[in-house]
């Protein structure tokens, strides 16, 4: 518990190092920070500022090179992420977290229908992959290919692929980055749809601003460290946000 | 049907044009195993079976006459079973309407009934009537080959006697599978025939009434064979015997056991090298393509795909094109060795060839290449899983590139742009340029192993029969006769020159090893029989002592100075030693060699031959023929030309047949490997093309990078391709060394040039094939996806 609030992730001295070639990069140099469940969360922070690093880490898809990063599922069960096995990771990430990435990383080879049903086939209480689609509004685009549809629906896609497991938390990796303002929009209302009516724990990062104006809480990352925590009295909804 | 397997459908679909490739790869080694497997096991299963249901002896002997009441005394001998006494005998033959002489060999068999042993399957007719003296069976072949039936009727001089035979039936036997002439490497079945006779007609014919000259027989089960030999030896000694021998020395068992043992080497070695070369091949491009696949395979993973869920996606996807390749190379296998049956029952007369392809080579093969597939598939799928997914799914950092040592080498203008980048791409990746390199080398190298049979076997033929056997006709004579003959020869329609010789059955014994074979005694230089050193110049014979082939010498684990233990097997039948003074390399056969003048002391006799070899006007043939038919001492007439022609049509069919399939397997290999490098290359480099496209160059640049990488692998594949393919060469030929024959190992320029025409074709066709893909590149869509 943190002031009353739930945490769902909890980490502390976060430091993460990349091997780039002969140079070693510090991506995250001790961060401590909590999630609560529930909330839209706003990573905000410019290139290198250490923020994807950061939701790799949470959502099981890295390690950190020193420091602890602990999840706490709904049953209230504390999982140590930064010492799990490359198999523990794997069920972390199969049965609590939904990744929405940048470049949507949709199988090209799969209908939209069959990009979400991949991921449902192996959870444990999906919703049906049509009600996830109908709930990104793609529910008459069923059966196309990636290769069919325009990027916004290949991100919402990449939402419903992400939602479609009922995931305790849903971390996205700057949805709208390769998004138009208006398919931007249309994204972030899903996702503010998401956590509202399914009470799923979201965290953006994105470098824009003005997206911050939705959250619960923007956390503000620089250089590899937390720069702020500002918490919003009031949620912005995302159809009002200009850029 | 789960998400990820249709995935693995779809993807299995885009990847068809590669997956057909290395399908490709693993059907030509599958196909070569079973091919070879499946004529090797019909061969040896029709030949056993037919031995066991007619009854084929196991020990055979010569005598010169002996009475038949000698039967119940050999029967005696302890480890005998049956014993089948016969009358044989050399016979000349002719045909109303054929020219050339014909040469047969008669035998008998009980009037009116089988024989014990060496039982003979009528394809018509039936046996002789008991009591007609002029009715026969005949061979299939022969009846084949000049479209006999039973009614017709054939002119034979028997014992010098001038006789009309009519056909009551035409059969196969299991002694006469091959169907050869006695001292003939090929069956030529116009002028060759096996005949039965009823016994009693033979044996007045040949003044053996009441006696025999040669004797079948089987051994009792658990018997001591070289005890019964030498009990019969000694038993027969008294009336002429020449040493009784085994299958293993009885001519068509002989020939059918070095065709055996010519396709054991072929399913063991030649699939081996295909499967090993395949497998390589496989395990190469399955680990590309899994390469290729890294961000779905990361995506997954992200998702909560388990690795061990991911191992069985990726191991499926290789599976389903090894089976794929594997189906597509049993059902060629087995579509080749049916073609091949053909062929065999030309040259090996089984009533029946049943081709079956035993399971344990479908078995071997299938787990040959799904374990080079999975091997391959499993290394890369652990490389690209045993990363965390976040940092499989971003595009991997600039790879470290620097200047080559070769670039340094070469002056900056000359390379240009393009040269830089291929140069360094593939220093960059100096294990993945290996393994491209190897996989064309590897198959530069079957290509050469290929077009290395087909000139060694015409090198081989030309040498035997251009240069060691000068001679148009082989007369032999029914008997030593005396040296003078010659002169009545020379006299002879279109006669320009004769030499003698004379050949004497023998056993060389050095130390435990022994040879039956037969020495034969030439003029000391013999013009028209030569025999070659190893630079192929004509040698003299030594003055003393016996030269040997080089691979008989080498079989009998003797050295030039050894001295060899001959016995020889006809008159006196002494046991002598002679030295070994001179080795001979001879393509074909196994020959022993002396001047005929030793020879002649050796057997304590006056200047007596066997036979002679006539150089003749080839305009005269006719009337030589008509001439040497009235010669009554003459028992048979062998013509040069025809049986070279009959090597050269064996070689042709089977040999060449089989290398031809080589060739055209080592040329889809070349194109699957080339094919599936550049396709590799051209998706690793996809976004590097698009962006140098979208820069402003030219799709004719872009495609002289791509097109400049796969020449450079091909070029400097071609020489190693060549070190390959004489290393292949050189295991074939040490593998193909048999007493029938030994391929020389010839590379001609031709080899050579097949070798690297065949993957600089390749090479060229792949190349079209990509840049027509080059030209088909979204190169927004390709720039915009992260890799």
């Amino acid at each position: 518990m943190e002031n009353g609030k739930e945490v769902v992730f909890a980490t502390r001295g976060l430091t993460r190092l990349y091997r780039m070639g002969d140079v070693t990069i510090p991506a995250l140099q001790g961060v401590d920070l909590a999630l609560h469940r529930g909330e839209l969360l706003v990573m905000l922070g410019a290139s290198g500022s250490g923020k994807s690093t950061l939701l790799n880490i949470l959502g099981g898809l890295d390690s950190p090179t020193e420091g602890e990063v602990h999840y706490v599922d709904a049953e209230g069960h504390d999982h140590d992420l930064s010492h799990a096995s490359q198999r523990e990771l794997t069920r972390f990430r199969r049965h609590h977290v939904g990744f929405v990435f940048q470049f949507y990383n949709l199988i090209s080879s799969l209908t939209a229908r069959e990009n979400v049903a991949i991921v449902t086939e192996i959870s444990r209480d999906p919703m049906p992959p049509e009600a996830a689609l109908a709930l990104v509004g793609l529910e008459a685009r069923l059966d196309h290919f990636p290769s069919q549809l325009s990027g916004g629906e290949q991100q919402r896609v990449a939402i419903a692929r992400a939602v479609a497991k009922q995931p305790d938390v849903l971390l996205c990796d700057e949805p709208t980055g390769a998004l138009d303002f208006r398919t931007g929009i249309r994204v972030l209302e899903v996702l503010e749809r998401v956590n509202r009516e399914t009470g799923t724990t979201v965290a953006i990062i994105t470098h824009n601003e003005v997206i911050g104006e939705m959250a619960d809480r923007v956390i503000r990352l620089r250089d590899g460290r937390v720069d702020e925590i500002h918490v919003n009295p009031r949620r912005r909804p995302a159809q009002d946000l200009r850029w | 049907m789960l998400t990820l397997d249709r995935k693995l459908v779809r993807d299995l679909w885009r990847l068809k044009g590669q997956g057909l490739a290395i399908a490709v790869v693993i059907a030509s080694g599958v196909m070569t195993l079973i091919l070879a497997v499946t004529t090797l096991e019909a061969l040896s299963g029709s030949r056993d079976r037919f031995y066991a249901s007619h009854h084929f002896a196991e020990v055979f002997a010569d005598v010169k006459r002996a009475p038949l009441g000698l039967v119940d005394q050999l029967q005696a001998i302890e480890g005998v079973n049956l014993v089948d006494p016969q009358v044989r005998a050399a016979v000349r033959l002719a045909l109303p309407g054929y020219a050339d002489p014909i040469r047969g060999m008669m035998l008998s068999v009980p009037d009116g009934r089988q024989p014990t042993l060496n039982r003979l399957q009528l394809v018509a007719g039936g046996l002789p009537e008991p009591g007609r003296d002029d009715q026969v069976v005949v061979s299939d072949a022969f009846a084949e080959a000049h479209g006999l039936a039973p009614g017709d009727a054939l002119e034979a001089i028997i014992d010098g006697r001038h006789t009309t035979l009519r056909l009551a039936g035409v059969a196969l036997s299991p002694e006469f599978l091959y169907q050869a002439a006695p001292t003939d490497l090929m069956p030529d079945y116009r002028r060759y025939a096996v005949i039965w006779m009823n016994e009693r007609a033979l044996a007045s014919a040949y003044g053996m009434r009441g006696a025999f000259n040669h004797l079948s027989l089987t051994l009792q089960a658990g018997a001591d064979e070289k005890r019964v030999i030498d009990a019969l030896d000694l038993a027969l000694a008294r009336y002429g015997g020449t040493g009784a021998t085994t299958r293993h020395d009885q001519q068509s068992h002989r020939f059918i056991e070095e065709e055996l043992n010519q396709q054991r080497i072929q399913a063991t070695v030649l699939p081996t090298i295909f499967l090993a070369v395949s497998a390589f091949l496989l395990n190469v491009v399955m680990g590309r393509i899994i390469q290729t696949q890294r961000e779905p395979l990361a995506v997954l993973k992200a998702f909560g795909y388990t690795d061990g869920e991911l191992a069985r996606h990726y191991g499926l996807m290789a599976g389903a094109i090894v089976l794929a390749g594997w189906a597509l190379g049993v059902a060629l296998g087995a579509w080749a060795a049916g073609g091949l049956a053909g062929l065999y029952r030309e040259y090996f007369r089984f009533p029946a060839l049943v081709f079956r392809v035993p399971a344990w080579a479908l078995a071997l093969s299938l787990a040959v290449a799904l374990l080079a597939a999975l091997v391959g598939t499993w290394h890369a799928v652990w490389q690209a899983v045993s990363r965390p997914p976040a940092e499989a799914m971003r595009p991997p950092a600039p790879a470290r590139f620097r200047r080559s040592w070769l670039e340094r080498l070469l002056p900056g203008a000359l390379l240009g742009h393009e040269g830089r980048i291929i140069l360094r791409h593939l220093s960059r990746h100096p294990a993945k340029a290996g393994f491209s390199v190897a996989g064309i080398a590897l198959s530069a190298g079957l290509l050469m192993m290929g077009a290395y049979q087909l000139d060694a076997v015409d090198a081989m033929i030309d040498q035997q029969y251009r240069q060691v056997l000068r001679m148009d006709v082989e007369l032999t004579f029914t008997e030593a006769t005396p040296a003078r003959a010659a002169g009545e020869l020379r006299h002879q329609p279109g006669v320009l020159a004769v030499e003698t010789w004379r050949r004497v059955p023998v056993t060389l014994v050095h130390g435990h090893r022994r040879y039956r074979t037969s020495l034969l005694g030439m003029e000391p230089e013999p013009a028209l029989r030569q025999v070659l050193d190893g630079a192929g110049r004509p040698q003299r014979l030594p003055e003393e002592g016996v030269m040997l082939t080089r691979h008989l010498a080498d079989e009998l684990g003797a050295r030039l100075g050894d001295t060899l233990e001959v016995a020889i097997m006809e008159g006196q039948r002494r046991r002598v030693g002679l030295s070994l003074t001179a080795l001979v390399d001879e393509p074909l056969g196994v020959g022993a060699y002396m001047t005929r003048e030793g020879l002649n002391a050796l057997m304590r006799e006056g200047p007596a031959i066997s036979g002679a070899w006539l150089l003749v006007d080839p305009d005269r043939t006719e009337a030589l023929n008509a001439a040497l038919w009235e010669m009554p001492g003459v028992a048979s007439i062998g013509l040069l030309r025809e049986a070279e022609r009959g090597i050269r049509d064996y070689m042709d069919e089977t040999i060449l047949v089989f290398a031809l399939v080589f060739v055209a397997i080592a040329t889809s290999i070349s194109f699957g490997v080339v094919y599936n490098n550049a396709r590799i290359a051209f998706a690793e480099r996809a976004r590097e093309l698009a962006t140098l496209q979208v820069l402003g160059y030219t799709r004719a640049e872009v495609a002289r990078i791509l097109l400049g990488e796969i020449a450079l692998l091909t070029l400097a594949a071609i020489p190693l391709g060549w070190a390959i393919g004489i290393g292949f060469a050189r295991l074939l030929n040490q593998a193909f060394s048999s007493d029938l024959f030994r391929i020389p190992l010839v590379l001609t320029p031709q080899a050579f040039g097949i070798a690297a025409g065949g993957v600089l074709a390749a090479s060229l066709l792949v190349g079209l094939l990509v840049v027509r893909r080059l030209g088909r590149l979204d190169k927004i869509r390709v720039l915009k996806a992260v890799e």
